[in-house]
């Protein structure tokens, strides 16, 4: 049994009173930001949001086109034409419900998705100019909803009698357990760590993406009925199989995440001072290293020192702006590409070099060396160009011989990407896994070699984006719906 | 929140805990450990799991206080409790016939090797037990191993209790008996368990040690543990925490557990202070009540 299709109906048109060439002419709103020179020794966030009037200004720029190609493009399918449609006319927390049919954590994405790979790509006025700025928009929206919340305003399918497991709290666990329990299924979200978010706590910085505004949006998760239980882990507290035999699970979605840090293998990675992104962030993050000694988990002393990152994705940036804000004298990215290949999203490269990042490209480690004592003093690196593109489409970079330097390093953070965590493969029979130790899920409903067991986001995929994780817990909440409503595998 | 239904010093500074934590209790094998924070602001840290209880629920910890976070653990009463305990972690002991095994447990780490001592006992081995401690106070869970063991060699460094020396010198008279060793499970202080390696490789005698370095997460995610094992970096929380002592690079884990011992001196000197000040505050309000009481 499928659910019905919703019948369609002509898009509305808003009441904006501009023709499309006068929407055209308003040049697209930037948020409010924190200075850099004020920001880049803080970890209060970065971007400070709209205003009610920068919102309504950025609004109207919409053409309302009549195939929103900004939809199509969005991996969870916000309906971000009707979104911004209300915000023309006024109705914010329409706005914001209109949001929630398709994405349960709004002020999360309108912090940290790439919405310029997805809804502002897909934006007619980005072809013409610059787009709409969508992003903003959300963020704007749920942070007005954030402020005005009704739990009345939840609504939920009456109670199916069915109970769905969520393994990992991070984006795309959230987002099952979210669809899952509007449509009347009982949810329970277990978590490893001692807070509830998976990366969207351990990995973001509070910078980029506040504590309170993902408790906030939990918050709201458990008004709606999701349950949560943090210390589990699943698969050595309790297996998959224990679950559905002994606890009555009828379904189990596994959202676990990328997991185990990958290091280069080059010598002196043991090194005191060398650390993996995750770890890094991880003391930042979750336990509030750079407010020692009031929290009691420490971190070296970064203060006036060399610190390098090795990567050129989100988490090198989120890493390096990280250091620079725990008092590094000199934070550089260290990437074996140029510029032009590098995963960050645009406007993470521009904060980080606005608060005064630098970024040395075209360079790789080849050793981290000692000072004698067992601590980081230097990198020997090479400098690399660029060859052919390899399997990733990118650029490949070949080394260049005797081209070998030393820079003077105290702290080196690997950014490199993760391999799966082992866990749940080791302790459940019959779940099959890629020759890398990712999940093997079917790419529409999710559904792994398991009868009843769903898997998504970057334990099937590998290392992603948020957003990409939720359109993951999208599919299987529908997938894992249909599942219990029918019984059919 | 975790409730401690017990806590009791068993010797001077290390402190036995039993808790209520069902999960971990029905789940906890011989070899395996948790990760605790005890508040809010706490950090996490690996402990010991001596036994644990399916039926009742109970799992019970060893602690000895040595930083800011096992001082605060151990100044918990019974009903206090633990804000989080998570595991079990890490792979469970092999467990199976070898023959004799001889198990040492150095100090504390002795709570860590008795449920495998144990295991091992009741897979069909001969289980010699060697437990050392700085001195006789500091010897724990005797009766419990004699129990498990069909041997017990205590020593004591300086000789206040059984014999004076090592728990190597012990090790070591056993393999120039000619006594039939087919595994060694070493756990306790990274010297001893490195001592304990140095003199079974010669022999090549099967030796496992408990790595214990600085952790986080405990689930393989931050990547803090990993240790060097014939050159190659292992987690310690995925991989271990049991590894073939005779791979093991023993100076690099001595080197990262080293890593914060700055803060971890801070830490405790503020430790310290703060609890002398509520302290010397209660002390003043007891002298005041006292004080007011006289006057009446």
């Amino acid at each position: 049994m499928t659910t019905p299709p919703t019948p369609k109906t002509p898009p509305k048109k808003s009441s904006n009173p501009l023709p499309n060439k006068e929407r055209m002419k308003i040049p697209r709103q930037n948020m409010l930001e924190q200075l850099p020179q004020v920001r880049n020794k803080e970890f209060t966030e970065v971007n400070l949001g709209y205003s009610t009037e920068l919102a309504r200004q950025e609004a109207l720029r919409c053409i309302e086109c009549a195939k929103p190609a900004c939809v199509d493009a969005c991996p969870v399918g916000v309906k971000v034409s009707d979104f911004v449609r209300l915000i023309v006319d006024g109705d914010y927390l329409g706005a914001a419900a209109k949001i929630r049919e398709d994405n349960v954590l709004p002020a999360i994405t309108g912090r940290v998705c790439p919405q310029e790979d997805h809804c502002e790509h897909g934006c007619l006025l980005n072809k013409k100019g610059q787009s709409l700025g969508i992003g903003y928009l959300e963020r704007f929206v749920a942070d007005y909803e954030r402020k005005h919340f009704d739990v009345k305003n939840i609504v939920k399918a009456p109670p199916t009698g069915k109970k769905v497991a969520i393994v990992g709290s991070g984006p795309s666990g959230l987002t099952a357990a979210g669809d899952l329990v509007t449509k009347g299924h009982q949810v329970h979200v277990f978590e490893a760590l001692h807070e509830i978010g998976g990366v969207l706590v351990y990995g973001i910085p509070e910078f980029r993406l506040p504590k309170a505004i993902i408790r906030e949006q939990v918050d709201y998760m458990r008004a709606m009925g999701v349950e949560f239980e943090t210390d589990v882990v699943v698969g050595r507290t309790v297996t998959i199989d224990e679950l559905m035999e002994e606890e009555g699970y009828d379904a189990v979605f596994i959202g676990t995440g990328a997991g185990l840090p990958q290091f280069m293998g080059i010598p002196g990675e043991h090194l005191n001072g060398v650390y993996s992104a995750n770890e890094f962030l991880t003391r930042i993050n979750l336990m509030h290293a750079y407010e020692f000694p009031k929290f009691d988990e420490p971190m070296v002393d970064f203060r006036g020192k060399n610190v390098a990152v090795i990567g050129g994705g989100n988490t090198a940036l989120d890493a390096i702006r990280s250091a620079l804000r725990l008092g590094a004298g000199k934070a550089f990215i260290l990437y074996r590409r140029s510029e032009t290949e590098m995963p960050a999203r645009i406007e993470e490269v521009k904060h980080a070099k606005e608060e005064g990042i630098e970024f040395q490209v075209l360079a790789a480690p080849l050793e981290f060396l000692d000072d004698g004592k067992g601590w980081l003093r230097a990198a020997r690196c090479q400098k690399m160009e660029l060859g052919e593109p390899d399997s990733s489409g990118r650029r490949r970079p070949v080394p260049i011989a005797g081209s070998e330097y030393e820079i003077p390093l105290a702290v080196a953070i690997m950014a490199i990407g993760t391999t799966a965590n082992p866990i749940i493969r080791m302790t459940t029979p019959g779940l099959e896994t890629t020759k890398r130790g990712y999940i093997q899920a079917d790419e529409t409903t999710q559904k792994t070699s398991r009868r009843g067991v769903f898997a998504g986001g970057d334990i099937v995929t590998g290392g992603a984006t948020v957003i990409l994780a939720m359109g993951a817990g999208r599919r299987a909440a529908k997938g894992i719906h249909e599942f219990l409503v029918s019984g059919e595998w | 929140m975790f409730k401690i239904l017990n806590a009791q010093f068993i010797a001077p500074g290390i402190k036995r805990f039993v808790l209520e934590a069902p999960r971990i209790a029905r789940k906890q094998r011989p070899g395996q450990f948790v990760i605790i924070r005890v508040n809010e602001t706490g950090e996490r840290i690996p402990l010991t799991i001596e036994k644990s209880d399916p039926e009742k629920g109970t799992v019970n910890l060893v602690v000895q206080s040595i930083g800011k976070t096992t001082h605060l653990l151990n100044s918990l009463e019974t009903g206090d409790s633990i804000l989080d305990i998570v595991g079990p972690l890490g792979k469970p002991s092999e467990i199976e016939k070898f023959g004799t095994a001889v198990v040492i447990g150095g100090g504390v780490g002795t709570a860590m090797a008795y449920p495998t001592a144990a295991a091992l006992k009741q897979a069909g081995n001969r289980v010699i037990t060697i437990i050392g401690g700085r001195n006789k106070d500091l010897v724990i869970l005797e009766p419990e191993m004699r129990e498990v063991s069909d041997t017990v060699f205590v020593t004591t460094d300086d000789g206040s209790y059984s014999d004076k020396g090592l728990v190597t010198d012990k090790l070591r008279q056993l393999i120039e008996n000619g006594t039939r060793i087919d595994l060694v499970l070493a756990v306790g202080p990274i010297p001893m368990m490195r001592a304990v390696a140095e003199m079974t490789r010669q022999e090549r005698i099967k030796t496992i040690v408990s790595l214990n370095p600085i952790m986080i997460d405990g689930t393989g995610m931050c990547g803090g543990c990993r240790v060097v094992v014939e050159g190659r970096s292992e987690f310690a929380c995925v991989d271990g925490p049991e590894f073939d002592a005779h791979r093991v690079d023993f100076a690099v884990l001595v080197q990262r557990n080293a890593m914060y011992r700055e803060a971890e001196k801070r830490s405790m000197e503020e430790y310290k202070r703060e609890v002398e000040g509520q302290k010397a505050a209660a002390s003043a309000e007891a002298e005041t009540v006292c004080a007011l009481e006289g006057r009446k």
